[in-house]
């Protein structure tokens, strides 16, 4: 299916009837997951914060994201004299549709085994299919692509509406999206280099043998750790939620919406933080890996990997709760000076490792070799960003002449 | 038919991106077709099995390259309709039609020559990955030998001209960092005037605009 996108082969109803399907049930739980999220993040917040929280619309004010999304369907559409009408109506179906798009690759169940013919696949309609919407060739990059395409639904919202505030927002959030996606694809780089295969449905595979299988380990905890801190940039979570800054920006790019339109943003928004948790367990937790107990096996890697989603969609929220936001010159020196040096000497370790693997050299001279090369990187790093500050510090000597007299 | 018809559509998506570019009044419609062009495009790869080129023209052309064209576009504030009839230089019209006219030969040439070169033979991308039976194109698993022929032939056959590219692209990097720098302000600026106690919302606003010039460095 996958290796055949354009039915060379002829047309079998069969698979488009498996992949309508698919489709539809993906959509619908990514719909109902994502008003899941919205409730919990509200509950768990409240719960830091020593509030009660939604408890009026439905049990434990489960319904409280149903009834706000009915509201935004009757509010009143505006839309700013000022804005550009073809481009303001645009930007948000960028955002929804890449946000939907990225959630294909996940595979969400399937037992994985090292037995042949239990790789991840279950049987419908007489079609032995894999429970993830696609596996194209490229795979995790998909991902890639689409983070770095939802950078226009931000970009063209904030330039569209014709207003300051939405303008700033937008360019701080694609000048942040398009800094951390550097370190972002260098973290999944790492993650492809060892598993071997840029398919999630092989990366999910390689790590079915166990915890100490799992990528998290094999790749050092360092992608993980550079992975999780450029996702939670690129989806403008706190601590780098410097995007709708409420107070210095208003709303940021989404000040001059309103209606289904802002909903749309915001359901983008919830969706990619599903999406980002998805990617990460199957990147680093071994997807849906997990002891099987006992009555049906197909359903347990399910569960497996619904936990391990909610237990990331936990940590977000707690993020949001504990963290104070950064300031933009603060964000933009961990992106560069420190995330994307690090993990290029990162990735740099890991092909001398794979690349003493095939070669048989000895783990202990490559080990200490690796410290060599990083020590040296690192001083080199450092010397130059304190010659750059000394510059500076120069710099602002000669423009306050009255600071330098008061010093010396 | 299916692939004739996948065909049809991205074609037509290039070429009314490419044509909506050149029309375009407003700076900004103009990127989006170019977008529109730039997704066509890579369509149209992954209906020649080049998964990864297709998902790199997405990467870094439409997600990296047109960003930064819009960046540009926003911080520049030419990005409203502009007329641009006037200005043009003596002759333009005509030496734009030159131009477009060898462009044109030039392609008709191109794919002439190609079409020769590869009528009935088997396409490069399978004799450089090894890879003997041309029908076999529909198996993922040759997808990992397009990926792999690509890296080789980048790394073994093409190495200096990669290696030389990512050199020329430092140096214009560096290039930009030292042309935009602010170098020397004070001389002509409030600062010089201004009282010791302003000094501090005189920072405020230099802060301010650097910050601005980092972020077109980006």
């Amino acid at each position: 299916m996958t290796g055949d996108p354009l039915f060379a082969d002829g047309v079998d109803w069969g698979d488009i009837a498996v992949m309508g399907v698919k489709v539809v049930v993906a959509f619908a739980a990514l719909l109902v997951a994502t008003m899941f999220m919205i409730w919990f993040e509200r509950k768990l917040i409240s719960d830091m914060q020593h509030r009660i929280g939604p408890n009026v619309a439905g049990p434990w004010g489960l319904l409280q994201a149903f009834a706000d999304g009915v509201k935004f369907f009757f509010k009143e559409d505006l839309r700013p004299a000022n804005a550009d009408p073809l481009v303001f109506r645009l930007a948000p179906y960028i955002s929804a549709v890449t946000a939907f798009v990225a959630f294909a690759i996940v595979p969400v169940g399937g037992v994985f085994a090292d037995e042949p013919g239990r790789q991840g696949t279950v049987t419908l309609f007489g079609k032995e299919t894999i429970l993830q919407v696609a596996d194209p060739p490229v795979g995790i990059l998909l991902l890639l692509a689409m983070s770095s395409v939802a950078v226009y639904g931000v970009m063209l919202a904030g330039w569209s509406s014709g207003s300051k505030y939405p303008l700033i927002g937008s360019v701080r959030a694609s000048a942040q999206a398009i800094s951390y996606e550097a370190a972002l694809g260098m973290s999944v780089v790492a993650v492809v280099i060892v598993a071997g295969s840029l398919s999630t449905q092989s990366i999910v595979a390689s790590q079915a043998g166990g915890v100490n299988t799992w990528l998290l380990l094999t790749t050092g905890i360092v992608p993980f750790l550079v992975f999780l801190i450029s996702a939670t940039a690129e989806l403008n979570r706190p601590p780098f939620d410097l995007v709708e800054a409420e107070q210095e920006l208003v709303g940021g790019f989404h000040t001059e919406y309103s209606s289904i339109r802002f909903a749309l943003f915001f359901l983008a928004e919830f969706m990619n933080v599903i999406t980002m948790s998805a990617i990460m367990v199957t990147l680093f937790f071994g997807g849906p890996a997990g002891p099987v107990f006992f009555g049906w096996t197909w359903l347990w890697p399910t569960v497996w990997f619904l936990a391990k989603v909610v237990a990331f969609l936990f940590m977000f929220v707690w993020f949001r709760a504990t963290l104070p936001r950064l300031r933009y010159d603060q964000l933009m020196s961990l992106g560069w000076k420190v995330l994307i040096p690090v993990m290029l000497f990162w990735l740099m370790f890991l092909g001398l490792v794979q690349l003493s693997g095939v070669q048989g050299w000895n783990r202990i001279w490559v080990f200490v070799a690796a410290a060599i090369g990083f020590a040296l990187g690192w001083a080199l790093l450092a010397a130059a960003l304190r010659a750059a500050k000394r510059n500076s510090v120069d710099d602002d000597a000669e423009a306050l002449p009255t600071h330098t007299a008061g010093r010396s | 038919m299916v692939e004739v018809v996948v065909f049809a559509v991205a074609a037509a998506a290039c070429l009314v991106g490419a044509i909506g570019v050149v029309l375009s009044r407003n700076p900004v419609h103009a990127a989006l077709m170019l977008v529109m062009t730039l997704f066509g495009i890579a369509v149209l790869f992954v209906a020649q099995q080049a998964h990864f080129i297709a998902a790199v023209q997405v990467i870094v052309y439409a997600g990296a390259i047109v960003v930064l064209f819009l960046f540009v576009i926003m911080l520049l504030g030419v990005d409203r309709a502009t007329e641009l009839s006037m200005g043009a230089l003596p002759a333009q019209r005509w030496t734009a039609a030159a131009f477009g006219l060898g462009g044109a030969a030039v392609l008709i040439w191109l794919v002439a020559a190609v079409d020769r070169l590869f009528k009935g033979a088997k396409s490069l991308a399978l004799e450089t990955a090894g890879v003997t039976d041309a029908g076999a194109g529909s198996d993922p698993t040759d997808y990992v030998a397009d990926v792999s022929a690509l890296a080789r032939s980048l790394f073994s056959d093409y190495v200096y001209a990669f290696e030389l590219t990512s050199l020329l692209l430092i140096v214009a990097v560096i290039g930009t960092v030292i042309l935009a720098r602010r170098s020397g302000y004070g001389a002509d600026g409030p600062r010089a005037d201004q009282p010791g106690a302003g000094q501090y919302s005189g920072n405020a606003s230099e802060a301010a605009s650097t910050g601005t010039s980092s972020e077109a460095g980006q």
